[in-house]
C-alpha cells in the first residue's frame, strides 16, 4: 500500500493507532458474551417465597459446563411448585434465578452481588471450575450470604480464596472431589495395562495444570512411575511438536493431563501424524464430556478420564426419589442428547440446599451455615459430610475411572464405561482398561 | 534432529496462519479495515461445513464448493450493506462495527448450535503423515494446509497485479477520489474485495475445524494468531503475510522447543519486538494489495 501523500498520517502510523485499537478490541471481544438463557427474576419480596440465586457459566468457553443447567433448573423449578418448602413450620414458594458468568470470572462476582442486593437471594448456589465457583463463594463470604459449590476440585476452591489449616470460611461449602483422589484413580487404571512405568505429562500453564504439576510427580513416583514433565505449556498452543518429541525421547508409554479440549484435540492428532502412540491415556477436563470425545472422532476409542458422576453410580435422590440412571434417562428424554456428568452435581446441589434449609429450621443465614457446618446428606452424586472432610467448609465425593469405547451401533458414537472403582468400590465397575491400538 | 523438527513443524503451521491471515490482510489492505470478526466468521464457515457434512454426508473439501461462494456471497453483503456505511463514520466505526458483529455471531452461534464442540471428519487424512527421516514426520495435513496457505496468497496477488479488477482495487486503495474520477465504482469494489477475503476465510474455517475441535467461542485465539502474522509480515502486504505467519509459527515451535512454556510466548515476543522495532513490518513495501 503505497500512502505517500505528506499531509496524511503515514502508513506506520496509521498500522500503529490501527494495531492499537484492535488491540483493545480483542481484549474485550472475550468479555462480551450474550446473557442467554438466563431467567432474571424479581423476586426477594420476602414474604413466604424463598429465593434461590444459581451463578453457572452458560456462554463463553465454559458453556459446555453449565449445558445441563436449564434441564435441572426446570425439573426443580417444577418440583418446587408441587412441593411448597417446609421450613421450621412455615411453608416457602421458592423461587430460582439464574445468572449466567458469560465463563468470565470477574463476572461471576459481580451476577452474585446482583443476587445478594437486587434479587434479595437467600441462599446462592455455583458451579463448574474453580473460575467460577471461586469469585462467587468470595463475594458471598463478603456479604454473609450462604453459598454451596461444586464442580472444582477442592484444593484450588479451599487453599485458592486463602484457606489454611487454621483459618476457614463461616458462609460458604462445597463438595466434589480433590487431587488425591484424581490421582489415585490414574494410578489404578495404569496398574492395569502393562507398561514401562514412563509418564508422558500434558500439563498446562492455568491453576489445573500448576496444581497437577507440583504434585503428582511426587506421589505417584512413590509406585515407581516415573513422569515427563516437558514444562506447562500456553492454552491455545497451537504445535505440540516439542512435547511429542520429548515422550518419544523417553518412551512414555503412559500420557496423561489436564488439558482443554480445543488443545487436546490438536495435541492427538499431531502426535499421531509424529507416530506417537502411548498404551494408555488418562486425560482430564478433555474428555469431561461426549460432545468433546466425538469431535476428536474414532481415535478418541480407548481414552480413559476421571469419572464423578454416571447412571451406574447407586445413589438415589433425595428430593425426587430418582435413581442415577432416571435421572439421566429423563435428561436424555427432555433434551435428546447424551447424558453429561454435571447433571447429577447441579441437581445435588439442590438437594444440599433443601437439606440445610430443612436443618435449619428457618431462612435466616446464619441458621443455615450452623447447619451447613455439620451437615450429612445422601445425594445422588454420593454421600456427603460436611463433618469429616479433608478441611472445614469441604465434603468430598466418590471418584472412579472411566474410558471411552465407541460403540458399534450403540444408541451413541462413544460410551464412558466404568473401569476403576479402587477408591469407591460401591460404585460397580463394567470392565478392566483396554490398552490403546 | 528435534531443531530441525521443530523448524519443519513451525513453517508447517506458519502456512495455516499465512491462510488463516490472508483474508484480514487484503482488507486491510484495500479499506484499512481491521476485522475483529475474522475469527468468527472462520468459525462460522467451519460450521457450514459441519452442517453439510453432517446432513449431506459431503467431505469437508468438498463442502468447500458450497461454503466458499455462499462466505464470497455473504461478504459482498456485508461490504455493501454493513461496512461502506460504517467507513464513512471515521477510522473507528468499522472496528467498532466489526466488533459488534463478532459478538453478534458468536451468540448466534451458539444458540443455534449449542457449545459442544465439533470437527470436521477427514478420515484417514487427518492422521496420515509422511516419514522424512528418524524422529522426523511430516504430517499429510499439516502440509496440505501450508500449501493451500502459499497457493491462496499467490493467487490473490496474481489477481490483484495481473486482472483489471485487481488494478482497479489497488487504485481505489491509494485515492479512492482519484480512482473514482476515472469511473472506478468504490463502493463494488470493496465489496469485492471482501467476498474475495471471505472466500479465504471459508477455506481457512475448513483446514482448521478440522485441524481441531471448534465451538461458537472459538474464534478469538485464531483471530490474535492471525493478526500478528499480519503485523509481522506488514500490514497489507499479502506476501509478507505469508513471511509474518512462517515467522509466527517458527517462532512458536522453536520456543516451544526450548520450554513448552515459551512457544505462544516467544510467537508475542517477536510480534511486540516487531511492531517497536519495524512497526510496518518485515516486508512493507513488497507486493502491496
Amino acid at each position: 500500500m503505497h500512502r505517500r501523500t505528506p499531509s496524511r498520517p503515514g502508513p506506520a502510523r496509521t498500522a500503529v493507532r490501527a494495531v492499537a485499537a484492535a488491540g483493545a478490541g480483542l481484549l474485550t471481544l472475550s468479555a462480551c458474551g450474550g446473557g442467554l438463557g438466563s431467567a432474571d427474576g424479581d423476586g426477594g419480596d420476602g414474604g413466604d417465597t424463598l429465593t434461590i440465586g444459581y451463578v453457572t457459566p452458560q456462554s463463553g468457553p465454559l458453556a459446555a459446563f453449565g449445558e445441563a443447567d436449564s434441564f435441572v433448573v426446570d425439573q426443580m423449578t417444577a418440583y418446587f411448585a408441587d412441593n411448597p418448602l417446609e421450613i421450621g413450620g412455615t411453608s416457602y414458594d421458592v423461587e430460582i434465578v439464574v445468572k449466567d458468568t458469560q465463563s468470565d470470572s470477574v463476572r461471576a462476582g459481580e451476577v452474585t452481588a446482583e443476587l445478594i442486593n437486587d434479587d434479595g437471594a437467600d441462599l446462592v448456589l455455583a458451579a463448574s471450575t474453580p473460575d467460577t465457583v471461586n469469585p462467587v463463594a468470595d463475594q458471598c463470604e463478603a456479604n454473609g450470604v450462604p453459598c454451596i459449590t461444586t464442580a472444582a476440585p477442592w484444593q484450588p476452591y479451599f487453599f485458592g480464596r486463602g484457606g489454611t489449616e487454621g483459618s476457614s470460611f463461616d458462609w460458604t461449602y462445597h463438595f466434589f472431589w480433590g487431587l488425591e483422589d484424581v490421582e489415585a484413580v490414574y494410578q489404578d487404571m495404569w496398574s492395569q495395562v502393562d507398561t514401562n512405568r514412563q509418564a508422558g505429562a500434558l500439563w498446562p500453564n492455568d491453576p489445573d495444570g500448576n496444581a497437577w504439576s507440583a504434585d503428582f510427580p511426587g506421589v505417584v513416583g512413590e509406585n515407581g512411575y516415573s513422569i515427563t514433565d516437558p514444562g506447562l505449556y500456553e492454552n491455545g498452543t497451537q504445535d505440540y511438536s516439542a512435547q511429542i518429541s520429548a515422550f518419544q525421547a523417553a518412551d512414555d508409554q503412559i500420557l496423561l493431563g489436564v488439558p482443554i479440549p480445543p488443545d487436546f484435540a490438536t495435541f492427538w492428532q499431531q502426535a499421531q501424524q509424529q507416530g506417537y502412540t502411548p498404551r494408555i491415556a488418562t486425560v482430564a477436563k478433555a474428555l469431561l464430556f461426549p460432545s468433546a470425545v466425538e469431535a476428536i472422532g474414532d481415535s478418541a476409542d480407548g481414552l480413559c478420564t476421571e469419572v464423578w458422576w454416571s447412571p451406574q453410580h447407586p445413589f438415589t435422590s433425595s428430593l425426587t426419589g430418582q435413581s442415577a440412571q432416571e435421572l439421566a434417562d429423563a435428561y436424555e428424554e427432555a433434551t435428546g442428547r447424551q447424558w453429561t456428568q454435571p447433571i447429577g452435581f447441579v441437581h445435588a446441589l439442590f438437594e444440599v440446599a433443601v437439606a440445610a434449609l430443612t436443618e435449619a429450621g428457618s431462612t435466616d443465614g446464619q441458621a443455615v451455615v450452623d447447619a451447613l457446618s455439620s451437615l450429612q446428606v445422601s445425594t445422588i452424586a454420593g454421600d456427603l459430610d460436611w463433618t469429616s472432610g479433608p478441611v472445614p467448609n469441604v465434603a468430598k465425593t466418590p471418584l472412579v475411572g472411566g474410558q471411552w469405547r465407541a460403540s458399534d451401533g450403540g444408541e451413541h458414537p462413544f460410551d464412558l464405561v466404568v473401569v476403576s472403582n479402587s477408591e469407591a468400590p460401591e460404585i460397580p465397575t463394567a470392565g478392566t482398561v483396554e490398552p490403546l491400538g | 534432529m528435534s531443531w530441525v523438527n521443530a523448524v519443519v513443524q513451525g513453517i508447517l503451521l506458519g502456512g495455516l496462519y499465512a491462510l488463516v491471515a490472508a483474508g484480514l490482510s487484503l482488507v486491510f489492505g484495500v479499506m484499512r479495515i481491521v476485522n475483529l470478526a475474522h475469527g468468527v466468521l472462520a468459525v462460522l464457515a467451519a460450521f457450514g461445513a459441519y452442517v453439510l457434512g453432517d446432513t449431506l454426508g459431503l467431505h469437508p473439501f468438498l463442502a468447500l464448493l458450497v461454503v466458499v461462494p455462499v462466505m464470497a456471497a455473504v461478504g459482498y453483503g456485508l461490504q455493501r450493506g454493513l461496512l461502506n456505511r460504517a467507513l464513512g463514520g471515521g477510522e473507528l466505526a468499522p472496528l467498532l462495527v466489526t466488533f459488534g458483529l463478532a459478538v453478534v455471531l458468536q451468540n448466534a452461534l451458539l444458540e443455534a448450535f449449542s457449545a459442544d464442540s465439533r470437527r470436521l471428519d477427514l478420515g484417514s487424512l487427518g492422521t496420515a503423515s509422511i516419514p522424512v527421516t528418524d524422529g522426523l514426520a511430516v504430517g499429510v495435513f499439516p502440509l496440505l494446509a501450508a500449501v493451500t496457505g502459499v497457493v491462496v496468497i499467490a493467487a490473490i496477488g496474481q489477481f490483484l497485479a495481473r486482472t483489471a479488477t485487481g488494478r482497479a482495487m489497488r487504485a481505489t486503495s491509494d485515492d479512492r477520489d482519484a480512482a473514482a474520477l476515472m469511473g472506478i465504482d468504490g463502493r463494488h469494489l470493496y465489496g469485492v474485495a471482501t467476498a474475495i477475503a471471505l472466500a479465504t476465510v471459508a477455506i481457512a474455517g475448513v483446514f482448521l475445524g478440522a485441524r481441531s475441535t471448534f465451538d461458537p467461542a472459538a474464534g478469538g485465539t485464531t483471530l490474535i494468531f492471525a493478526f500478528e502474522a499480519v503485523v509481522i509480515g506488514g500490514l497489507g502486504s499479502l506476501w509478507g503475510t505469508l513471511l509474518g505467519g512462517v515467522v509466527l509459527g517458527v517462532a512458536q515451535a522453536v520456543g516451544a522447543a526450548v520450554d513448552p512454556a515459551y512457544g505462544v510466548l516467544a510467537g508475542h515476543v517477536v510480534f511486540l519486538v516487531v511492531l517497536a522495532t519495524r512497526p510496518r513490518g518485515l516486508l512493507p513495501s513488497a507486493v502491496t494489495a
